[in-house]
């Protein structure tokens, strides 16, 4: 097998670093935040940064080593990207809800009701 | 696969493996509920990448559709358990 091009193996080591330190940055972030609704944001660190930048290694290295552009990888970045939202949208609702129940200090929910994040049930 | 790119993806492994350790920490610690979720998808996202990196290292596509299928149970089952904390029930 011919040795890659040092441009592509700079490039993929660069993109893998990237990825492991945004990852770990995040997990800093997960425990060393003093809230819950500041701590949800350092997970998103690793779910777009990290999945992009290992993403982005992977299409880079195996469209060096065949010769064409594979982009199969960037499926998952995809799906991370759509997922990811929904995950953080329904985790904040919940701890919304539970602080509401706790008696926290926390914004009240509309039309008065001080348990309820989400419309009432028929 | 050059000594360098190696070395790189054992690196890379290891700091996708020291997140996890952190996560398990706030996993365990967490005071309530909601953290403990949190923490479990931040270690579903970290075994993604951890299989994309594998996938890499072996020069194997074959590990893009493990990928796919983690990133996919893992978004179903932190789904599932905020809205059990949500609502009491998963499918209402």
């Amino acid at each position: 097998m011919t040795p890659l091009p040092w441009l592509v193996e700079a490039a993929v080591a660069a993109l893998l670093l990237a990825s492991g330190v945004l990852s770990i940055v995040g997990a800093i972030g997960l425990v060393r935040l003093k809230s819950y609704f500041t701590r949800m944001h350092a997970p998103a660190l690793a779910s777009t940064g990290g999945v992009w930048c290992v993403t982005a290694a992977t299409i880079v290295y195996f469209s060096a080593v065949e010769g064409a552009i594979l982009p199969y990888a960037i499926v998952v970045s995809i799906l991370l990207a759509i997922t990811a939202p929904v995950t953080t949208l329904l985790l904040a609702r919940t701890g919304l809800f539970r602080n509401r129940l706790a008696g926290k200090d926390v914004p009240a929910a509309f039309g008065g009701n001080p348990g309820s994040s989400l419309p009432k049930r028929d | 696969m050059s000594p360098l790119l190696s070395t790189l993806t054992f690196v890379a492994i290891g700091c996708y493996a020291s997140a996890m350790a952190l996560a398990l920490w706030r996993l365990l610690r967490g005071p309530s509920a909601q953290d403990r979720v949190l923490a479990l998808d931040f270690i579903s996202v970290n075994g993604t990448l951890v299989v994309l990196v594998v996938g890499l290292r072996f020069a194997s596509t074959m590990y893009f559709e493990a990928a796919l299928l983690m990133a996919l149970f893992g978004f179903v089952a932190s789904t599932a358990m905020a809205k059990f904390l949500l609502r009491g029930e998963v499918i209402e």
